[in-house]
């Protein structure tokens, strides 16, 4: 058996070797350069763009417009409704500016050289609009009520013992190590596109529809993904604005997103404010939970951060409200940001918890004993499996929670004072729509599928799948992969990939077995599988979650305002895990991700021009090697048989949900300061007594 | 781009709106953001300006193109001036430090999100376009020695240890050479924040000159978000001489809080004779911070720097 045993990734060699090709590293014969030029208004009318001195630039061959680059189709006109994408509006499609950054026009030109310069000397001219970047607020937008159970205002106002805070998280950017890039080429009537994708599939029903060809005429590949983290989800406006300028000038183009633009035109997770009001009876038993929140978004736009995602069926709690609002602003279209939604909800009310734990005198590790739900209270149906009472008890005892002695700055080593906190967590199991194909030789195999591999160990879990369902070592098995050409796979997000790929490769691979016994010839034997999705049923008889729960020791040492994580222990009850080395790298990547949002990461906008200000990775500051904390990661890999006949769920985002609310948990034990707008910081620390 | 071998050839390239490159680990970045667009780049690397020597009457003469990874690991650097190799090894990368030099880092530009911005206001790039950090992002800018046109930090960690070490700066031009004690190097924003520092157009730096300072004992350190690559939020450069628990003299230098690596020497003087305490290091980080101005987002700087040079003095005495 294959599956369950830590086997190193399949194609590492080629990635430490720097054999394999990202989409940026395609150069095709004739290939143009283009580099987009962003405005620098927030909001307004582009009233002229003169591309006199940028076609003087020698190489430059095209300067493209509003005025100049055709339609492309916008997604929500008539002819663009299917597929997913978050920035609504084609980009050169009109000549309003909606954000700082947003693009005004395009260079094209022989080298990368040439066509940075000549974007460097478009001179736009603008006329201004007002900009509108005010502090978002926690009742804002027209609200909407996602979930309500029984009567919470009643019970809030009965009850002696509640918190009502509310709670802030900054906008974050994803910055992947890999550049957003697409290189576009023609052949007659047909376009390829080399993409930095999560999402082939999608990514070329949208792309079909934004150009105005047919669905065949389109092929989107991604081979290899330099990470996402939901970034690439969805197409961006440089992938239209190659295609156009490639068919136009009828050469191959590429276009690489810079860094500095990845902070405007790529997306970047919303900033959130929530209020959570929480009651509870004296032994600790929730009474009421009200959750309330506002993200912001594009002008044009309506991305909603669902911080409510966790939220209906987390906690045991008979009355409950769960409300939400859009704030928009000049800024560009929000997306998905690895574990949307439940990961700046459960900073709010597992935060909330910890404030309701000390209002109690309570153990925040009983606290969350006590409310662990026995079913989906929100659907009120059953979970399909839940052990989050296990990972809180395992959890504490790998971590010595019971050595924790509850008062502030209690507990010391080696002169610093500790700071142990904990929160649990919690994210959505589901499947999307996937087939397979296998063709099997004698001896080997090969899977096809057009999913991705964005970096999590895809190529490498299908060959052990495979290899276990044929009888054929992990070796003799090839596996192709990131090519809508290939029988459609799901999205690499919502940590449903592995769950969706289950069911059609075993069934494509019993089907070929089936073949090759029946078929006279000993030529390959080609089975077809294919699975239904499960995710956005109306009216599912299960619920379907992984869970989990993170203990993080900080070090404070007031004489300096030194503030570190060092040690996390996570336990995480994700059904089966098909391969414990790529899962623990996954969860692992979380907590680091936690640790930079909890304590470093947050885009500043600029407060007359609403550009984003700190728009590099000098000023942006993300979590370094030397901010590793030492990490503990357990699966209690008890299979979800539900869901897939391996009983796999997804590991790439539950490990990220609940470490901020966790470190600032164990921020609070050890300095006294209650941060409740991320990232912690200096400033808010340095209050606190020497 | 011109390249030079030798010191005329260099001092002759050089006109009004050329510069020198280095290690380029500054300047290349700003030309490829149009903040610096020199109309000729006379690049040094080739001239013989990377030994570390030992200068005749003790001291340390350091070539102007020694890299900072050269610098921060030579033995003579590591053992009597342990101040300027912590400095060094906690800024930037490994990699910027194989490429950045010693003369190069003396006039590193500062990190102003607005000063790097080309299409933003801003006194130093443009003077007289105004200073819009004054009013929005300031938490990384300076609390002492601004200007009403000016809160840029000079961004440095080098250049904080060589002012507590009394460092001089051999500079050449075609006509004659000189030498600038590094207090009368820089110059303070006030009404001319453009001009940053008494080099006059077309004076090339040649060597760091550090003294001698036998008995001395010296230690840098800097407080930041995260752990590694990242500017100062406030940084402290120590250097003490003790005689028994008293200190006989000392030399105090702050980064990250001030528009030039900023001397503090009337707290210098409040300990020179003191006892060796806790409460005499808080009591003359007091004093060195007591022209402080907070700017709208800054303010926790000013507290940040009084620890940090409270604790750099009870470390490097310990």
């Amino acid at each position: 058996m294959s599956v369950g045993t830590p086997i190193d990734r399949i194609e590492g060699r080629l990635k430490v070797t720097g054999a394999a090709a990202y989409a940026s590293d395609r150069i095709l014969e004739n290939m143009l350069y283009g580099v987009p030029v962003g405005s620098t208004i927030a909001a307004g009318r582009v009233l002229e763009v003169d591309a006199d001195a940028a076609l003087a630039v020698p190489g430059v061959v095209a300067v493209y417009d509003h005025t100049n680059f055709g339609t492309l189709h916008s997604h929500g006109s008539s002819s663009l409704r299917t597929g997913i994408v978050d920035e609504h509006r084609a980009p050169l499609s009109g000549d309003d500016v909606q954000y700082y950054g947003h693009y005004v026009a395009l260079v094209v030109a022989r080298t990368l050289e040439s066509a940075t310069e000549g974007a460097a000397l478009v001179r736009v001219t603008y006329a201004p609009d007002a900009v509108h970047n005010a502090p978002i607020r926690s009742d804002e937008g027209g609200r909407s009520v996602g979930s309500h159970r029984g009567n919470p205002d009643a019970a809030f106002a009965a009850s002696a013992i509640k918190v009502d805070q509310t709670y802030r998280t900054p906008v974050e950017t994803h910055n992947p190590i890999e550049l957003h890039a697409t290189v576009a080429a023609w052949e007659g009537d047909t376009v390829t596109l080399y993409e930095t994708s999560q999402a082939v599939v999608n990514h070329k029903l949208v792309l079909a529809q934004m150009l105005g060809v047919s669905l065949d005429n389109v092929r989107v590949i991604t081979r290899y993904l330099g990470s996402g983290f939901g970034g690439k989800l969805w197409p961006w406006p440089q992938s239209p604005l190659a295609a156009e300028a490639a068919r136009r000038l009828g050469q191959p183009v590429k276009i690489v997103v810079t860094r500095e633009q990845m902070f405007m035109n790529v997306g970047h997770r919303p900033q959130t404010v929530q209020r959570v009001r929480l009651s509870a009876e004296p032994d600790g038993r929730l009474a009421s939970l009200q959750h309330d929140y506002t993200n912001h978004t594009n002008m044009l736009d309506d991305y909603d951060e669902n911080c409510g995602e966790a939220t209906t069926y987390f906690y045991s709690v008979p009355n409950l409200r769960l409300t939400s609002g859009l704030a928009k602003r000049n800024v560009g279209s929000p997306t998905s940001m690895r574990g949307p939604g439940a990961v700046p909800g459960l900073f709010a009310t597992e935060s909330a918890l910890d404030e309701l734990a000390v209002a109690l005198n309570m153990d925040p590790l009983a606290l969350r004993l006590r409310n662990v739900p026995q079913r989906d209270e929100g659907l009120d149906i059953p979970f399909t499996s839940c052990h989050v009472a296990e990972c809180y008890e395992l959890g504490a005892k790998k971590f010595g929670w019971e050595q924790r002695t509850a008062a502030v700055g209690s507990m010391r080593r080696d002169g610093m004072i500790l700071g142990w906190g904990m929160a649990g967590c919690s994210w959505i199991a589901d499947r999307l729509d996937c087939e397979v194909r296998v063709e099997l030789h004698d001896g080997s195999a090969h899977v096809f599928c057009a999913t991705q591999d964005i970096g999590t160990g895809t190529y490498t879990m299908l060959a052990q799948i495979a290899s276990d369902a044929l009888g054929i070592a992990v070796r003799h098995i090839t596996v192709s992969l990131g090519d809508s050409s290939l029988p459609p796979g799901p999205m690499s997000g919502g940590s449903m990939a592995t769950a969706s790929v289950i069911p059609a490769t075993i069934d494509a691979c019993k089907d070929a077995l089936h073949k090759r016994e029946s078929a006279a010839s000993q030529e390959a034997a080609v089975g077809y599988g294919r699975s239904n999705r499960t995710f956005g049923q109306d009216k599912p008889e299960k619920s379907s979650h992984s869970f989990g729960a993170h203990f993080i020791e900080v070090t404070w040492q007031p004489e300096i305002a030194r503030l570190r994580v060092r040690r996390v222990v996570s336990v995480i009850d994700g059904g089966k895990i098909i391969n414990p080395k790529t899962a623990r790298n996954q969860i692992e990547g979380a907590i680091v991700f936690g640790v930079g949002m909890a304590l470093f990461e947050e885009t500043r906008y600029d407060l007359q021009t609403a550009a984003p200000l700190n728009r590099n990775f000098a000023d942006y500051v993300v979590a370094s090697n030397a901010d590793h904390p030492a990490m503990d990661v357990t699966f209690l890999d008890y299979p979800d048989y539900d869901l897939n006949p391996l009983g796999a769920r997804g590991v790439g985002e539950i490990g990220l949900a609940g470490i901020a609310p966790a470190i600032t948990s164990a921020v609070y034990h050890a300095t006294g300061v209650r941060v409740r707008d991320l990232p912690v910081s200096i400033e808010a620390l340095i209050a606190s007594a020497q | 781009m011109t390249r030079v071998d030798d010191f005329d050839a260099a001092l002759h390239a050089h006109t009004a709106s050329a510069h020198y490159c280095a290690g380029g680990t500054t300047l290349i970045d700003l030309m490829r953001q149009d903040v610096e667009r020199p109309e000729r780049v006379v690049a040094i690397n080739r001239l013989p300006l990377t030994a570390i020597d030992d200068a005749p009457d003790g001291g340390l003469v350091i070539g102007a193109l020694a890299t900072n990874s050269d610098v921060a690991n030579d033995p003579r650097v590591r053992a009597e001036y342990r101040v300027l190799s912590e400095a060094i090894l906690s800024g930037a990368t490994t990699q910027i430090r194989n490429m950045a030099t010693t003369g190069g880092n003396l006039l590193q530009r500062t990190r102003c999100i607005y000063f790097r911005d080309s299409h933003s206001a801003c006194n130093k790039r443009d003077p007289g376009s105004g200073c819009p950090a004054i009013t929005s992002y300031n938490r990384n800018l300076a609390v002492l020695g601004t200007s009403e046109h000016c809160i840029a930090t000079n961004p440095s960690d080098q250049n904080v240890a060589l002012m507590a070490l009394g460092a001089t700066i051999d500079v050449r031009s075609v006509s004659a050479s000189r030498t600038i004690l590094i207090d009368q190097f820089y110059h303070l924003p006030g009404d001319t924040p453009q001009r940053e520092t008494s080099l006059e157009p077309g004076e090339l730096i040649v060597a760091v000159t550090l003294p001698s300072m036998p008995g001395w004992r010296s230690h840098y350190l800097k407080l930041r978000d995260r752990q590694s690559y990242e500017f100062a939020l406030a940084s402290a450069a120590v250097a003490v001489r003790l005689n028994g628990a008293t200190i006989a003299d000392v030399r105090i230098a702050l980064g990250g809080v001030g528009t030039i690596p900023w001397r503090a020497p009337e707290a210098e003087a409040a300990l020179r004779g003191k006892a060796v305490s806790r409460e005499a290091f808080r009591a003359a980080a007091e004093i060195a911070l007591r022209d402080a101005r907070p700017q709208s987002e800054n303010g926790f700087k000013i507290e940040l720097a009084k620890r940090c040079l409270t604790q750099a003095l009870i470390e490097v005495t310990a």
